[in-house]
């Protein structure tokens, strides 16, 4: 009897253990609940007390940054063009009280976060043109819809951290005008390549062509100017020499031309009074 | 040894005969020292051991065998720190040199509206072990999502040319720098090794137009290499051509001075003969002159006063016929 009274004890020990002393793990936030209603909140890791459990139960909550993949969306931009939207949520229960009384549970507070990101970044987008938020103006807008998302899930005790777009996509139809778009301004790019090497080539050809003729007329003109120096020349020889007997010179040219003109087929039709005749006849 | 089989459940344990007839007290030390021996584990060198006491970190365990409070009062984690884990973005391998392309994340809008298809690989490492421990759940896809959106955003500021060519090294850079700025707002503890753009090209709805367009390059080069083959061709000919001219020419001037000079020396020599006793000196010339060029030749003698009149022709040797 004594033996099991000992065991009893030891049994109540153990149970009265369990249910006041519990850890807080580096990953998690405790609330204490005293009848369901919440005392105190703890956020150190540790060891920590609290009264048994009828009188007192622990709820633990995750304080690691928490993920939400939220499906991709289609939204309107400014100028009315149709998006798809891929984006993610990191978020953080710094409130653990405010969240239990608000949303409980982690699937909850997802739905929550759902709605409230869809409208924030739904009004955001709503103010922006397409180009704006492919490009330059991303980072700002997710800001914003962070800053605004944060603020309206302040309530559950929720922090938004971020919301990040990880994807625009244009819708199928869009794609296919991008896709047509492309191909035309690189067809555009393919032509005037083939244009700029056809007008260079006819340049070079042309230009090859207007060299030559230049060439060959320099040489036309230094060749001719060459000749009519070896003319002149010649003039000024010969007449520096035939202009001592100029009477003399007639005659021996006259005979040089004799027989250069006078071959065998030629008839000679002397006169008899002609000196030839009379020279020969004498 | 004698056993004692006892059925747990579907198992069944052989206990020592020994260990169920002796006191309470060695018992519990056995047990007692069995717990304790749970505490022993053993760290990798590749990894590091974080421990946490109570829930609360406390420690951190270098490579080697190490010795933590048992269960529930210490408890150990051992990521491997020096591990770099790679992630894919828009392909996944498939082993043995082959992979899969993901458009759904490959491809992606440029800031000029067009689209390109991307693919990278990105590398990370653990930085604070505790960090990446208890700030984050599911760091794998934490680290994804990041990368996604950072290309995504890198490859929008930039326009398609940029990214298709030059601006490649850029892009990686900014994606890194834009990921580990994600990754630290985090807190996750990871830090980015490396972000490898494998291969950016255009969709492959288009990629025709692009190879078209890099043919249009060649083409390009290709006429204006034949062009200047031409002007290689015609110009050196032409300068030829040119020289050839010019050197006749001057053969010609030389030519033409050399035959005056030679004319001239004959015609000075001549002179000085015919100085020396001119009339008969110049009948001779003729006369040798006619020998010369009448003996090959036809005749026709016309008689004094009657120059017109053909009937009167003295034939000396009969006409030939001439053609």
């Amino acid at each position: 009897m004594k033996k099991y009274i000992l065991l009893f004890i030891v049994a109540l020990g153990i149970l009265f253990t369990f249910s006041t002393v519990f850890m807080v793990d580096e990953t998690e936030q405790v609330v204490i609940l005293q009848f369901g209603k919440p005392v105190r909140t703890i956020t150190e890791p540790g060891l920590n007390f609290k009264l048994p459990a009828p009188f007192q139960t622990a709820s633990s909550f995750d304080n690691r940054l928490l993920e939400y993949d939220v499906p991709p969306e289609e939204i309107l931009s400014k100028d009315k063009k149709s998006l798809i939207v891929d984006n993610y949520v990191r978020f953080r229960i710094i409130n653990p009280l405010l969240f239990l009384q608000t949303v409980q549970s982690v699937p909850i507070a997802v739905t929550r976060l759902d709605d409230i990101v869809y409208s924030k970044l739904r009004q955001e987008l709503g103010t922006h043109e397409m180009a704006e938020i492919i490009t330059e103006n991303r980072d700002m807008i997710m800001e914003k819809v962070t800053l605004d998302s944060d603020e309206a899930t302040n309530p559950y005790g929720i922090q938004v951290v971020d919301v990040r777009i990880k994807r625009v996509d244009l819708p199928q139809e869009n794609e296919k005008s991008i896709y047509a778009r492309m191909e035309a301004e690189r067809m555009r790019q393919a032509n005037k390549f083939r244009s700029e090497g056809e007008e260079e080539a006819q340049k070079i050809r042309a230009s090859t062509d207007r060299d030559k003729v230049v060439i060959l007329a320099d040489a036309y003109k230094t060749s001719q100017e060459i000749r009519g120096e070896g003319e002149a020349k010649a003039l000024e020889i010969y007449a520096s020499a035939f202009s001592k007997d100029p009477d003399f010179y007639e005659f021996v040219r006259t005979l040089e031309t004799y027989e250069k003109i006078i071959d065998n087929k030629t008839t000679l039709v002397l006169p008899s009074d002609s000196k030839l005749f009379k020279t020969l006849m004498d | 040894m004698a056993y004692r089989r006892i059925i747990v459940g579907d198992s069944e344990i052989r206990v020592p005969e020994k260990l169920l007839t002796m006191g309470v007290i060695p018992m519990i030390l056995i047990i007692l020292f069995g717990w304790l021996s749970t505490g022993v584990y053993k760290v990798g060198p590749d990894e590091v051991g974080v421990v946490r006491t109570f829930g609360e970190f406390t420690r951190v365990a270098q490579p080697g065998l190490n010795y933590h409070f048992p269960y529930p009062i210490e408890s150990v984690d051992t990521p491997k720190v020096t591990e770099v884990k790679r992630i894919e973005i828009g392909f996944r391998s498939l082993g043995n040199g082959q992979y899969r392309s993901v458009n759904q994340e490959s491809l992606m809008l440029t800031g000029d509206e067009n689209i390109v298809d991307a693919e990278m690989i990105v590398q990370y490492k653990i930085k604070s072990p505790e960090a990446y421990l208890f700030n984050i759940v599911k760091p794998t896809m934490t680290v994804r999502e990041a990368s996604e959106a950072s290309l995504r955003t890198v490859v929008g500021r930039h326009n398609i040319d940029e990214s298709l060519t030059s601006g490649k090294l850029q892009i990686q850079e900014e994606t890194k720098e834009l990921l580990q700025e994600i990754l630290d707002k985090y807190e996750s503890g990871i830090q980015v090794v490396a972000v490898q753009l494998q291969d950016v090209s255009p969709p492959e709805q288009v990629i025709g137009a692009f190879k078209d367009v890099a043919s249009a390059k060649e083409d390009k080069n290709r006429m204006i290499n034949q062009a200047e083959g031409y002007r290689n061709d015609l110009i050196p000919k032409a300068r030829g051509e040119a020289e050839a001219n010019i050197r006749d020419a001057e053969g010609f001037k030389e030519a033409r001075i050399k035959r005056a000079e030679g004319d001239v020396a004959k015609f000075k020599s001549m002179l000085k003969e015919y100085r020396k006793a001119k009339s008969i000196t110049k009948k001779r010339l003729y006369l040798e002159t006619m020998e010369e060029i009448l003996p090959g030749i036809d005749k026709v003698i016309v008689p004094d006063g009657d120059n017109g009149n053909v009937l009167n022709l003295l034939n000396l040797n009969p006409m030939k016929e001439k053609k």
